[in-house]
């Protein structure tokens, strides 16, 4: 050990492109798994995320309209940052999730291959869930799977980085914008991935992540008007049914799952997308 | 002469004698059970409804009302069937069934195409050419897909949900039973079907089909009922699907209601769709396709183009075309062959068309009624267009669901993108253009689960239809339809 003295960070939220702390001024103690003090982590509240849904709603037609390619090489980018920075990322999987150098090392090294399985996706998508359709008339008629827009994500509250990754690139690699809700008392490690999303080329406002209270946050967003899925992993049964009823309010796409995906399925990144179908007629 | 006159003169020549369908080959019996594990069995409480040709309002059948034990008996029928028999039938003789019920569609498609028009008051000419066809053509379709689930892009071996309970609307009665119906058998579930309070009857026929297509007992069980009958189902804890078309109200209801259980869900919704008319646009086509668009089956369309966004330096053209043509659309008997636009359903969605339509009125749009002389017996709403309409205007913004278009305008590509989104629905929308480029690109940007080019208000079994949105979730029809009924 030397002598010196550490520069810690302060731990805040990712609105916009930008790392404010919360509006409201409040932040909340993280400690550790073992009960040591970690941070003071911003406490987002209502008016963080509807600065957050305001951002998301602006950036995801951008999003959506730069390449497949485009978006696969900016989910790449994000895994690059996150190769970079493991030995980071697994100390801090470590200290929230309470697990040894060994095994948080390797659920690093998962959560990052996750990330490239779905920068692979993003050009994928439209082939193999889209395609021509041979209708009986002269037309051309082709259906392309499109974002469903603005996807909410309550993380999962256990697995604060692998489940946090699944959760945020599903609906990314697709052409949605996020604003995801990090585990409450694990925040970190998807506080750092979003620092890491901020020198990958992301626009603005694709990726938003607000820490705090879940029971505060998540309500907030399944009652958003403007928000149009949610994934409620990161609630217990019946949060998630009560959450899931706020959500019909605006006829939500919904993703409810115990715990976090390491499958092949493709699930979660289906909830996300809706199959467009256009007829052109063809003639002389 | 002004365009009225002139309109008039030119239709003057052209008077058609009346070309009625016979009503004889219908059959229609005097009542009806419920379709509950292979028979026709009475209601438990003997509750019973008439069904009513809304165009005469005479009494065409009565009609059991399933009540909640009715609904736990056709569920535990399906579920049984599953366990018992569906579950254990392979795909390729799960396809021949459903090639039976397709060819029997067939066989029966006059006597259900008077049926339909009948029970529903739609124009002989669509039931016979548009939703009977395309009924069969779904089972046809689908009927292929049972033995090639692997192949459907949801991964090897995928499963059936089990029990779908599927809620279907009154204005395409058999197509929607078809759309329901096809891709759940062929994925491998049983179902219970609720037709529309007002328009049971061919879905009745349906079950006779079935059984003239020896599909096995409690495979698919019909239940008759009104909206208890439907929420009896999506409430009951032995169906494992709930799929539902109808209004975004009641969407929304359902969603809520599934939300306890760990029932999977598609809705098929409301809409409000925007129906974009470029500059360029081939005027004589584009004319027909939005008269298409809007008096389709009276207007009785969740997909209906329903907001006509005209380009403003073509908008004075358009509008007089259209007016003149609203005044030749043939309103009336609904069994004629030559009718255009027949009877609305019901009195209550008649109320709802007039009370929005004087909200029009209200609120300051211009109304161009069809001069048409309407039956005094039966429900009718003459075809109305209305002009200068404002987003913020209540016709602009709610479904109608009849035959009254509203008429809005825009100056450039980006501003009718962004009108014909703003919308909390998102089910279909047209574009007119003969630019291909301009035609992709604005497609690409609409918000809408399905975009007609150059035409409009077309189906088909291989394409997916569905909302985005407020519209609903889920789609039917093509491969993609599979996915609602595999646990996928």
């Amino acid at each position: 050990m030397s002598d010196r003295l550490e520069v810690r960070k302060t731990y805040k939220l990712l609105v916009n492109g930008a790392f404010p702390r919360s509006e409201s001024g409040r932040t909340y103690e993280v400690l550790s798994a073992r009960g040591e003090f970690l941070a003071n982590v911003a406490q987002g509240s209502r008016k963080d995320l509807r600065d957050a849904v305001v951002a998301a709603r602006a950036a995801q037609s951008k999003w959506w309209s730069s390449s497949a390619y485009n978006r696969g090489q900016v989910i790449y980018r994000c895994a690059e940052m996150a190769e970079s920075r493991r030995a980071e990322l697994a100390e801090h999987v470590g200290l929230a999730e309470g697990v040894g150098a060994k095994q948080s090392a390797k659920s690093v090294a998962r959560a990052i291959d996750r990330i490239i399985w779905y920068a692979g996706w993003t050009d994928k998508v439209a082939q193999v869930f889209g395609g021509a359709n041979p209708v009986a008339g002269p037309f051309f008629n082709f259906s392309v799977p499109k974002p469903c827009g603005v996807v909410a994500v309550v993380a999962s509250q256990d697995s604060s980085l692998e489940g946090f990754v699944d959760q945020v690139f599903a609906p990314l690699c697709t052409g949605n914008s996020v604003i995801a809700v990090s585990s409450e008392r694990r925040p970190t490690p998807s506080i750092l991935l979003g620092e890491m999303t901020a020198t990958s080329d992301f626009p603005p406002g694709v990726l938003n992540i607000v820490t705090g209270v879940t029971s505060e946050l998540a309500p907030i967003l399944a009652s958003h008007e403007d928000v149009d899925g949610i994934d409620l992993t990161g609630l217990d049964q019946s949060a998630a049914t009560e959450l899931h009823a706020l959500a019909a309010g605006s006829i939500k796409r919904v993703f409810r799952s115990s715990a976090h995906d390491t499958s092949s399925s493709t699930r979660r990144l289906r909830t996300f997308i809706d199959t467009s179908t256009v007829w052109h007629t063809i003639g002389q | 002469m002004n365009e009225k006159n002139l309109a008039n003169s030119q239709l003057g020549a052209l008077v058609y004698d009346p070309a009625p369908e016979s009503a004889s080959i219908a059959r229609i019996k005097s009542s009806y059970g419920l379709f509950i594990d292979g028979a026709f069995t009475e209601a438990s409480a003997h509750e019973h409804f008439v069904t009513l040709n809304p165009a005469t309002e005479e009494v065409l059948a009565t009609v059991s009302r399933a009540s909640d034990a009715d609904v736990d008996r056709a569920v535990r029928s399906a579920r049984h069937a599953y366990e018992k028999v569906w579950s254990k039938t392979t795909g390729a003789e799960r396809a021949k069934y459903l090639f039976r019920i397709a060819r029997l569609i067939q066989e029966r498609s006059r006597e259900l195409a008077v049926v339909e028009t009948l029970d529903n008051g739609k124009p002989i000419r669509e039931s016979r050419d548009i939703d009977i066809p395309l009924a069969a053509a779904h089972f046809f379709y689908y009927a292929g897909w049972a033995d090639k689930l692997d192949h459907a892009g949801y991964g090897a071996s995928p499963q059936p949900l089990g029990v779908a309970g599927q809620i279907i609307p009154w204005n395409f009665p058999l197509l929607m039973a078809a759309w329901k119906l096809a891709p759940a058998l062929a994925a491998g579930n049983t179902c219970v079907l609720k037709p529309a309070e007002t328009t049971p009857l061919t879905a009745l026929v349906l079950a006779e089909i079935l059984e003239q297509a020896e599909l096995p007992s409690g495979v698919v069980n019909i239940i008759t009922g009104d909206g208890s009958t439907g929420a009896a189902l999506v409430e009951h804890p032995g169906v494992d699907k709930i799929a539902f078309t109808g209004s975004t109200e009641v969407g929304r209801l359902i969603q809520q209601r599934v939300a306890s259980s760990a029932k999977h869900l598609t809705l098929e919704l409301g809409g409000k769709g925007a129906n974009i008319v470029f500059e360029d646009a081939p005027i004589d086509e584009m004319i027909e396709g939005i008269i298409d668009g809007i008096f389709f089956n009276q207007g009785h369309v969740c997909c209906a183009g329903s907001r006509l966004l005209v380009q403003e330096s073509i908008a004075d053209e358009v509008l007089r075309r259209l007016v003149r043509r609203v005044e030749q659309l043939r309103v009336g008997d609904p069994m004629d062959k030559n009718t255009d636009v027949g009877a609305i359903n019901s009195a209550a969605q008649l109320a709802r068309i007039q009370e929005l339509t004087a909200f029009g009125e209200r609120e300051g749009a211009t109304r161009y009624s069809s001069a048409c002389t309407l039956p005094d017996k039966g429900y009718w709403f003459a075809p109305t267009v209305f002009a200068d309409v404002a987003q913020s205007h209540r016709i602009a913004r709610e479904e109608i669901f009849g035959p009254v278009l509203s008429v809005l305008t825009f100056r450039t590509p980006d501003e009718a993108v962004a009108k014909a989104n703003n919308t909390n629905y998102g089910l279909a929308c047209g574009v007119w253009s003969e630019k291909g480029s301009r035609t992709l690109w604005v497609a690409e940007r609409l918000r809408a689960g399905v975009i007609w080019a150059n035409t409009y208000n077309r189906f088909d079994p291989a394409s997916p239809f569905g909302g985005v949105r407020e519209s609903g979730f889920g789609r039917e029809g093509g491969r993609q339809g599979l996915e609602a009924y595999l646990n996928v």
